[in-house]
């Protein structure tokens, strides 16, 4: 006897939608309304103090974007989600409901460069201080934890230089210090990995990358898996203690395994705002539809271009977790099992001259500021993507300018390979010029 | 809040207004291996309007001390208790599931306090699958995934929740799976196998009685659910279609409207 519940790839197809509820419509509808009506005045009361489920507005909640909250959380194998504007407003609405004025987070210091200028530079505005740890130093996370402390955050494979953080392992170092484990797991997708079966708590993502895959929408989302028991110390007073906004509730008391969400919600979407456009939401559920598919040729692909890099010529090093000879090897087998992912670093020889002819000669591979498209893109991080980090924060996160981050794409293998024959020559020949 | 039951704490959700034994109290019981946070969309409503409430944590269950009762007879005397350990003389009962022969026993053992009753998802016996109760006792997560597909009709498996961004086929399963579940779970499932009182109990009922039922509800079906209320004398029946078993969450609105109105009619705030 087993259970009939729908399983992945259905779940991205039809997960938070019936199409009863919505005039037999199979395509979910964009409901492009800013407001709702109520029925009266008792409804309208119910719904402004969480008594009933329903719409007010659509800052806190819109039927499509809602469709994608449920699919995604659906996927991930959550109790309830949150969409926002973009990746980074997922984290920052994230953090601003988990802590307060003098709390402190132990963060990985490999990260995107966005949210290393959020926790070093932006959050400090606000009270929050920031101890960076290296992903792979496991016990270094334990000896950053401080009495404020209030969570630890990472990606699981760190932007750009795609080391591991061991989550099984710095989730049971969260968990005995009652405070949650937060992973970005833009990266994986639910496809790749969900971090809920490997101890974390709360999962955000940009849903800008492989999720759409189209790079048609910007879109972020926060997950939580319910597995948080915000009541057993006293470091949540927001959560656990009455909130005056809502006439005296108890987020976690009244909703137990949703109840970050909810907060999040309530007081994070009422009082800053990044909520999704219902157009955007819709792009990315198109995307999500073939979630599944994409990941797969997605991870083909980067599989034969490790290779490809890995023997050739005008590559110094290369970075993934399929690499041969990869620290994380191992970690990767057992929480990445069905493929690391499509983000390759590598390092040019040459240095930051030979890469960036490298990057202005290829021509399939497009030269943007985004990941995870079904197109293959490059970039230069320590010119680009992370350039307002200093040459400390640059060393300290892994990044060397001889480094080119690479998303590869679903394009055909072999045109790829043409492609970066023709920067590769380009970068070889400023070194000839150097070596005459 | 916490208060106590015989000795030992108890927990129950108070709709999030401070609990007023003047006010007249509704109990809501949740069913095998849940706990008060399955009524969360029913609660709130009325505790902003003028009652008091207390959607209890069973010993054992969510964030109420003890071990779990062990019969269906025990539950329902324990919440007949409840009445009285808040200082209050009366209450109407909200039941879901086992929560159903719960409150029924109570009414048996402790006529004289209840007002009304509600039966969500009832049936006048719970038998249970062998392999589920096995399974269940043996603390194996897939009890609650078996569960949690059985509970859900065929639209709540795609989810659509009226609670934006909830996806409650997950949020039943966190509830269970927060505690050991052959302790909570496996507990329960024997009680509810091992009852046998349903029928005759149903049969001397004679308070307002409302069945809520599932049109599409594979863990007490429909018909079984129209049974029990043919037993109570006078019971109203109101069908909820394309729903299954969890209504107070697939269908929480519908659920809250039916309840209103019986609530309104049959034990009314004073005047």
């Amino acid at each position: 006897m087993d259970p009939k519940t729908y399983k992945f790839d259905t779940l991205s197809l039809h997960a938070g939608y019936q199409p009863s509820k919505n005039a037999g419509s199979r395509q979910v509808p964009i409901y492009q309304t800013t407001s709702y009506m109520f029925d009266d005045v008792d409804h309208a009361a119910a719904l402004f103090n969480l008594e009933r489920g329903g719409h007010i507005y659509s800052r806190m909640s819109n039927p499509t974007v809602q469709v994608l909250e449920e699919r995604v959380c659906a996927l991930e194998g959550g109790t309830a989600a949150l969409a926002t504007a973009s990746g980074m407003s997922a984290i920052f609405l994230t953090i601003m409901t988990l802590c307060n004025a003098g709390d402190h987070m132990v963060v990985s210091s490999q990260l995107y460069g966005g949210t290393v200028n959020l926790f070093r530079l932006t959050l400090p505005k606000f009270g929050i201080k920031t101890t960076f740890v290296k992903p792979r130093d496991t016990e270094g996370f334990k000896k950053a934890i401080q009495p404020n402390t209030k969570g630890i955050f990472g990606e699981l494979v760190g932007n750009p230089g795609n080391e591991l953080m061991n989550m099984p392992e710095v989730s049971n170092i969260a968990k005995e210090a009652g405070i949650p484990l937060i992973i970005d797991s833009t990266y994986q997708t639910p496809y790749l990995c969900r971090p809920f079966e490997h101890g974390a708590d709360l999962v955000v993502h940009s849903l800008t990358k492989w999720m759409s895959g189209n790079g048609s929408s910007m879109a972020g989302i926060l997950v939580e898996g319910g597995t948080f028991d915000w009541m057993q110390n006293d470091k949540f007073p927001s959560m656990t203690e009455p909130y005056e906004g809502y006439h005296g509730l108890s987020f976690a008391e009244e909703f137990g395994p949703t109840a970050f969400t909810m907060m999040a919600r309530a007081e994070g979407m009422r009082d800053m705002g990044p909520c999704l456009a219902p157009q955007n939401a819709w792009n990315i559920l198109h995307g999500l539809e073939t979630l599944s598919l994409r990941m797969e040729k997605h991870c083909s692909n980067a599989l034969k271009m490790v290779e490809y890099l890995s023997n050739h010529e005008s590559v110094a090093w290369v970075s993934h977790a399929s690499a041969p000879g990869h620290p994380d090897k191992e970690l990767a087998k057992k929480i990445l099992p069905k493929g690391t992912g499509s983000m390759i670093a590598f390092g040019i020889k040459g240095g930051k001259e030979a890469g960036a002819a490298f990057i202005n000669n290829v021509k399939l591979a497009s030269h943007l500021a985004n990941v995870g498209d079904a197109r293959t893109l490059v970039i230069h991080p320590a010119s680009a993507t992370h350039s307002q980090m200093d040459e400390a924060t640059l060393k300290f996160a892994g990044l060397s300018h001889d480094m080119i981050r690479l998303s590869v794409g679903l394009e055909d293998f072999e045109d790829i390979v043409n492609d970066f024959e023709d920067g590769f020559r380009a970068a070889k020949k400023p070194r000839l010029v150097a070596n005459k | 809040m916490k208060f106590k039951v015989r000795g030992i704490d108890t927990f129950a959700s108070t709709g999030g207004r401070p609990f007023d034994k003047n006010k007249p109290l509704i109990i809501f019981v949740h069913g095998s291996g849940l706990s008060h946070m399955v009524w969360v969309l029913q609660t709130r409503y009325f505790a902003f309007r003028g009652y008091s409430v207390l959607a209890v944590d069973l010993p054992g269950h969510g964030l109420s001390s003890g071990e779990s009762l062990k019969t269906i007879e025990e539950m329902g005397n324990w919440v007949g208790d409840v009445i009285g350990a808040v200082g209050c003389k009366e209450a109407s009962l909200v039941g879901h599931s086992q929560g159903c022969l719960v409150t029924m026993e109570c009414v048996a053992q402790h006529p004289e306090k209840i007002k009304t009753l509600t039966l969500m998802g009832g049936a006048s016996a719970i038998p249970m699958n062998p392999e589920l109760l096995r399974l269940a006792e043996e603390s194996n997560p897939k009890a609650v995934d078996l569960m949690m597909d059985f509970a859900h009709g065929p639209a709540g498996h795609f989810g659509g929740h009226p609670v934006p961004g909830l996806y409650h086929l997950n949020v039943g399963s966190m509830i269970v799976q927060n505690k050991e579940i052959k302790d909570t779970l496996g507990v329960d499932f024997r009680a509810c196998d091992n009852y046998k009182n349903g029928p005759e109990v149903a049969k001397k009922l004679d308070l307002p009685t409302l069945s809520i039922l599932g049109a599409q509800d594979r863990m007490c079906r429909l018909k079984d659910g129209k049974i029990l209320a043919d037993y109570i004398k006078g019971s109203e029946v109101k069908i909820i279609e394309d729903c299954g078993h969890m209504m107070l969450l697939e269908e929480a609105d519908q659920t809250l409207e039916i309840l209103k109105k019986f609530i309104a009619e049959h034990y009314p705030l004073p005047s």
